[in-house]
């Protein structure tokens, strides 16, 4: 939809005290951005700040929240899409294949409103197409050929896929253009080029809201900050950013819990070795050490490259990149089953997907990984299954009637000890926790410290993975600081202070 | 994008709906009838036909409704099998197909003598069962069509060495002869048989049954493959090596319609070309009936085998009864309707071994 008027100085978006719920779940609490034409205001948050639902809302996806919206001073309620569309507000999604049309042409897809709001012929040939279709593809600079606008859009990369969509959003002429993590499917050049762009648009005088984890993009992009969490807006600034506080705002300050003195043990020898292995194609190889004896603790925000090390290392997607080594001797785990012979165990991020098996019993979701301890002829040993799963019971205080019990009825934390516990009963040369503590009660969550710290003790290796400084600085003796993909610190918790990992995970390169 | 309502959805997960004490005695009679209805209904329909029909409570009847029931039930103790890893064999029917042909080819073609046709057929569904599997596990195609494509392979594959003909002793081959060799006796005893007034086939059927009862409820494997219908992710993550399981299952599964095959070989006793057409709709009928016969509300042998004697049971009654062949069909939809209701209605275990498209 072409618009003539070019805004004003004063113009663009504000969102005042903005507020959604879904069902009591209070996503957004009044929130209030001002979106000024020829700024790019970015906008940060942790997973579940409402990040998502400030974008759905703007985009006319959720229609039921509470607030104003004033568009060049007008309010109005945007109530489908198709009204946030006729405001001039674009949307360019994170998941890019929500924006393409899969068995069309790259002609047919950018040009794809203009034929379904019949602007253009539905079944127009594609060479009457093909100049219409360059000229959206100009808004971008993009110099397809032909043969190029001919292609099934599946056949392009997800990087031109990425820009189509883009050029297509542009050559509606926004007002406001909604970019959430842009980059994410975009190489380093590529990326430059849509930097290069999204200034140009500010120049010419659109709202640009950036939607990123990737502080480094914001610093050189944004003119204006909001850091959301819990469905408010906690910190606003105006370049230079401080960082710092900014992921303070992100992040919280916690409600640390008394705590006790951690004894900070120093371990000494080296269980796995990581030498040379690249997180991202675009990161830096990283090479470090871990030694038995001690809990290392990985810390960053979303996108820092904690899942990509973990996943890596337990072989449930291989590192291409570099080399392992495990008590010495070579590494190299090419599935989850390779790791868990060597005795490198895995609790994943996502108990409910990766864990639970529903319906399954406390007794069989425990002998699971060590089945053929339990079966040594092929045949299980019900008795000795059982008999192990009830000392488990027993040792972690978990509360269930029986070692019958569905692990469906059993609480986030219950569940969490018996995913734990298993592991922790299979003589582990190396445990990997991914956000051990997710949905895990304070209980739980100091139970299973423990026992991570004494398992430590016993000359295991460790490796904690966690966003969340708090829970690290809990049971980690040595924390290492990850940002996009490299280590930016590595120290014990003797060396470093909850202020100065914070400093360390918001640097930004 | 992240999923915002993410906590919301999980605590729902987390905390399945407990019972409220109002409805606790509705919960039980739920139960109850979840877990025994299936029963229930079977032996209500037995004592019916038997009380209604003298025809029926002669042990000819009882012994030749099982037998025809046998092949029904072993391909569906192989499509269970698929089942249980989350997955739905559909090739099991023109998989038997090629069997009924293979082994006549084996035998009247060239003459071979019926172990050889045993050995041929078995490994020739073996064969299938691995053409599924790559196509699974290695191509990536989902399950449901993997199998479908296999399915329809299979069945005009089977065609080309017979040009499409039936074969039976005494045919004229493409070179002009007369075919020298015919259906040897001792394979036509595998149908034919009787061990007292039970029937090999049956005999065959109860043994297969237990077998895989044992393999999926008592073995490791067993279990394993459980762990993958449950959840694949948490499976590979635990360790299992989810590919190497599927693969395997679809394996048993084809030589389980190859074993179904040599049954209707050996009754039929010709390659005829539409065998084993009907056997696939009726053994994944009979693997979804099992689900739900003793409430487990998921895919188990005794179940498969309970399902298959019950619809073997409601056809012969009809039979019996005097009702055309048509009803047949009808009746057949409405047990698996009435299961399916057992175990995704009124089942509060969560049943999920449907594969996804």
């Amino acid at each position: 939809m072409a618009r003539d008027d070019k805004p004003g100085p004063d113009t663009g978006i504000q969102m005042d005290s903005i507020s959604m719920a879904f069902g009591d779940n209070r996503v957004l609490r009044g929130v209030s951005l001002d979106l000024a034409s020829s700024e790019v205001t970015a906008l940060i948050g942790a997973n579940g700040a409402g990040k998502s639902t400030l974008i759905k809302i703007l985009a006319g996806v959720h229609t039921d929240y509470t607030g104003s919206i004033t568009v060049d001073g007008v309010e109005h309620h945007i109530d489908s899409p198709q009204t946030a569309r006729r405001l001039g507000i674009e949307t360019v999604h994170q998941r890019i294949a929500e924006g393409i049309v899969p068995g069309l042409s790259v002609a047919e897809n950018l040009l794809f409103e203009q034929i379904t709001s019949g602007e253009v012929a539905r079944f127009a040939s594609l060479g009457r197409l093909l100049p219409r279709a360059r000229e959206v593809a100009s808004c971008l600079d993009l110099p397809w050929a032909r043969s190029f606008l001919r292609t099934d859009v599946f056949e392009i990369a997800i990087a031109d896929q990425q820009l189509l969509v883009l050029a297509r959003a542009l050559s509606r002429r926004p007002r406001l253009l909604i970019l959430d993590e842009p980059t994410s499917a975009l190489s380093a050049a590529e990326a430059d080029r849509l930097f290069g762009v999204v200034r140009r648009l500010r120049d010419d005088g659109v709202a640009v809201l950036y939607v990123s984890h990737h502080l480094t993009e914001i610093d050189s992009l944004a003119d204006r900050l909001f850091v959301l969490r819990d469905g408010r807006v906690h910190v606003q600034q105006r370049p230079p950013f401080d960082w710092n506080t900014a992921v303070k705002g992100m992040l919280g300050e916690q409600v640390v819990f008394e705590q006790e003195a951690l004894q900070e043990r120093r371990g000494a020898d080296v269980v796995l070795r990581i030498a040379g292995i690249r997180l991202f194609p675009r990161a830096e190889p990283i090479s470090f050490d871990v030694r038995s004896g001690e809990v290392t603790g990985f810390v960053g925000l979303l996108g820092a490259g904690k899942s990509e090390l973990a996943t890596g290392v337990i072989g449930a997607s291989p590192f291409t990149t570099g080399s392992m080594t495990l008590l010495g001797r070579p590494y190299a785990p090419r599935r989850p089953a390779d790791a868990i012979r060597r005795h490198v165990y895995f609790v994943p991020e996502d108990r409910a997907s990766q864990a639970m098996l529903p319906g399954w019993s406390i007794a069989s979701t425990t002998s699971l990984p060590f089945l053929s301890r339990f079966a040594p002829s092929g045949f299980i040993h019900r008795r000795r299954e059982a008999r192990h799963a009830r000392s488990l019971i027993d040792d972690f205080d978990v509360l269930a009637t029986s070692e019958q019990q569905s692990v469906d009825t059993l609480s986030g934390g219950n569940q969490q000890k018996v995913v734990v516990g298993r592991w922790m009963r299979g003589k582990p040369t190396a445990l990997l926790l991914d956000e051990p503590f997710r949905g895990v009660d304070i209980g739980a969550r100091r139970e299973i410290s423990h026992r991570v710290r004494d398992l430590a003790a016993g000359g295991a290796a460790v490796m904690l993975f966690a966003s969340d400084i708090d829970e690290i600085l809990e049971v980690a003796d040595r924390i290492i600081v990850l940002t996009e993909g490299t280590i930016r610190s590595d120290l014990y918790t003797s060396e470093t202070d909850r202020d100065q990992i914070l400093a360390d995970m918001s640097e930004v390169a | 994008m992240e999923v915002e309502t993410a906590p919301a959805e999980s605590s729902r997960l987390n905390s399945p709906p407990r019972p409220t004490s109002a409805g606790r005695t509705t919960d039980l009679a739920r139960d109850v009838m979840v877990k025994y209805g299936f029963i229930v209904v079977t032996v209500a329909l037995i004592v019916w036909f038997a009380l209604s029909e003298e025809r029926f409570r002669q042990s000819s009847t009882i012994f030749s409704m099982l037998k025809f029931t046998s092949t029904v039930a072993i391909a569906g103790l192989g499509v269970t099998v698929t089942m249980v890893i989350g997955g739905l064999d559909l090739s099991v029917g023109a998989g038997a197909g090629l069997s009924v042909t293979l082994a006549a080819m084996t035998m009247v073609m060239w003459a071979r003598s019926g172990g050889v046709a045993v050995i041929v057929v078995l490994l020739a569904g073996a064969a299938v069962g691995l053409v599924n599997a790559l196509l699974i596990v290695m191509l990536k195609i989902p399950d449901l069509l993997a199998t479908l494509g296999v399915m329809f392979v299979v069945q005009g594959l089977k065609l080309v060495p017979v040009d499409g003909q039936s074969v039976s002793s005494g045919m004229t081959l493409r070179d002009g002869t007369v075919a020298r060799g015919s259906f040897s006796d001792g394979f036509l005893q595998i149908d034919r048989g009787k061990v007292g007034p039970v029937p090999y086939p049956v005999i065959l059927f109860v043994v297969l049954t237990i077998l895989v009862w044992i393999f999926l409820t008592r073995t490791k494997w067993g279990r394993i493959m459980y762990a993958i219908g449950a959840n694949p992710e948490a499976a590979r993550l635990a360790g299992v090596r989810v590919n190497l399981y599927k693969a395997a299952a679809y394996i048993i599964s084809g030589v389980f319609a190859a074993v179904a095959g040599l049954i209707l070989a050996s009754r039929i006793r010709q390659g005829d070309i539409s065998a084993g057409n009907s056997l696939l709709l009726d053994a994944v009928a009979v693997s979804l009936v099992g689900t739900s016969v003793l409430g487990l509300a998921k895919p188990n042998a005794w179940g498969t085998a309970l399902g298959a004697v019950l619809v073997g049971i409601v056809i012969t009654g009809l039979t019996i009864k005097g009702y055309s062949y048509y009803w047949q069909d009808v009746a057949k939809g409405a047990v698996v309707l009435v299961a399916l209701v057992f175990s995704f209605t009124l089942s509060r275990r969560k049943a999920r071994f449907v594969p996804a498209v």
